[in-house]
C-alpha cells in the first residue's frame, strides 16, 4: 500500500514536502492508521508523529487522513479510502503551525479553550458533600461533555482558519455550552457576555464541517445554535 | 469578548438580528415584486408607476432599501475580516463599501420619493 506521508523539520528542510512509503500490511488486515504510521516508522525512524491511549481516548493523534480530519487510531483504511484500500495521505491538521511531520502547535486551539473557563463555577456555599443534579439536568450534558479536544472540528473549520485569535471554534464553543447547560454552574450570564462580541460565537456560518469530522460524533453546531439562543432570550 | 468598531451594532448578536430580519424584508419585497409582474400580464409605464406613487409602496421600498444596506454592511464587513488582514486595506475597503452603500440609499430615496 502506497503511504504520502507531510515531512517537515525546521532545522533540516527548508519547505515541507510529501514522502511516499510502500507499506506492507500483515495479512492485508484493515487495520487502523495509527498502526499504518508505526509500520512507517518501522522503515523511516525520523518520522514524527503524536499518540498516546490509541483507542479514541486521549484525542493526541488528529490528523488529516485523505482529506479528512479524524483520529488516527479509530480510523481504519477501508474507511479513509472508502473501501478502495489503496492510497493513504497523511498530512498534520490544517491551519495550524507545524512542529514537524505530523506534529502542530495547539496553542492557539488550547488559548481558545481557556477563553471560555472550562470549570464549574459557583458562588452558593458549598454543600456538606456535594452538588446534586436530577437526571434530567444531567441528561443536557450528555454530547458536550464526552469532547476530548483532539482538534479535528476546529481545524476543520474555515472561520477558525481565518480568525484563530478571535473565533472560540468549535469544540471551544461546544464546552462552553457545556457549562452554559450545567445546572450546577452560576455564572450563566457571565459566561454569556463574554460571548456577544461578533467574532467569538458569531463567526461561525454553521457549515457544519465540524459535524462532519468529529471522531466522538459529537454535534457543535448545534451546541452553538443553543447559545445563539440563549444569547437572544436573554438580550430581547 | 472581542472589540470591533467597525461592525454595525458592536455586537455579534444584533449584527445576527439584523441579518436575518433584513433578510425577511428582502425576501418579502422580492416576492411582492415578483408576485406584482406575474399577476400584470400586459404591464405598462402607467401601471408600475402608479405603484411606486402609493405611500405604502415607498414606505416597503424604503424598508427594503435600507435592509439591503443593513445586511450588505453586516456581510461585507466580516468578509473583510475574515479575508483581509492588513487593518489598512481592510478599513479601505470597508470605506468603499460604506460609501457605496450611503450613495444607495441617498439617490435611492430620492428616486422613490420623485415618483
Amino acid at each position: 500500500m502506497l503511504v504520502s506521508v507531510y515531512r517537515y523539520n525546521p532545522e533540516k528542510d527548508a519547505a515541507p514536502y510529501m514522502q511516499d512509503y510502500n507499506i506492507t500490511i500483515p495479512g492485508n488486515r484493515d487495520v487502523m492508521i495509527l498502526d499504518v504510521l508505526a509500520l512507517v516508522k518501522e522503515q523511516d525512524s525520523s518520522l514524527v508523529y503524536r499518540r498516546s491511549c490509541r483507542e479514541g481516548v486521549c484525542g493526541s493523534d488528529g490528523m488529516n487522513i485523505n482529506g479528512k480530519n479524524g483520529l488516527a487510531c479509530i480510523t481504519p483504511i477501508s474507511e479513509a479510502t472508502n473501501g478502495k484500500m489503496d492510497k493513504l495521505v497523511l498530512r498534520p491538521l490544517p491551519g495550524m503551525p507545524v512542529i514537524r511531520d505530523l506534529v502542530i502547535d495547539m496553542s492557539m486551539f488550547y488559548a481558545q479553550y481557556e477563553k471560555i473557563k472550562p470549570y464549574l463555577q459557583n458562588n452558593t456555599p458549598a454543600p456538606a458533600i456535594e452538588r446534586l443534579q436530577t437526571p434530567e439536568e444531567r441528561e443536557k450534558l450528555d454530547g458536550l461533555y464526552e469532547c476530548i479536544l483532539c482538534a479535528c472540528c476546529s481545524t476543520a473549520c474555515p472561520s477558525f482558519w481565518w480568525n484563530p485569535d478571535k473565533f472560540i471554534g468549535p469544540s471551544g464553543l461546544l464546552q462552553a455550552y457545556r457549562f452554559l447547560a450545567d445546572s450546577r454552574d452560576t455564572a450563566t450570564a457571565e459566561r454569556l457576555a463574554g460571548l456577544s462580541d461578533p467574532f467569538s460565537v458569531f463567526r461561525c456560518r454553521g457549515i457544519m464541517n465540524c459535524v462532519n469530522v468529529c471522531p466522538k460524533g459529537l454535534n457543535p453546531t448545534k451546541a452553538i445554535g443553543h447559545i445563539r439562543n440563549m444569547l437572544l432570550s436573554q438580550q430581547v | 469578548m472581542v472589540a470591533s468598531v467597525t461592525n454595525l451594532g458592536r455586537s455579534g448578536l444584533y449584527d445576527w438580528v439584523i441579518q436575518r430580519l433584513t433578510a425577511v424584508i428582502l425576501a418579502l419585497y422580492t416576492l411582492f415584486l415578483v408576485g406584482f409582474v406575474a399577476a400584470s400580464p400586459d404591464l405598462q409605464f402607467a401601471q408600475w408607476q402608479g405603484l411606486f406613487a402609493q405611500t405604502w409602496m415607498k414606505v416597503f421600498s424604503l424598508a427594503a432599501l435600507m435592509s439591503i444596506c443593513g445586511h450588505a454592511w453586516v456581510g461585507m464587513w466580516t468578509i473583510s475580516t475574515d479575508y483581509l488582514k492588513n487593518a489598512g486595506v481592510r478599513f479601505l475597503f470597508q470605506l468603499v463599501c460604506a460609501g457605496f452603500l450611503f450613495v444607495y440609499l441617498v439617490w435611492g430615496i430620492d428616486i422613490l420619493w420623485s415618483v
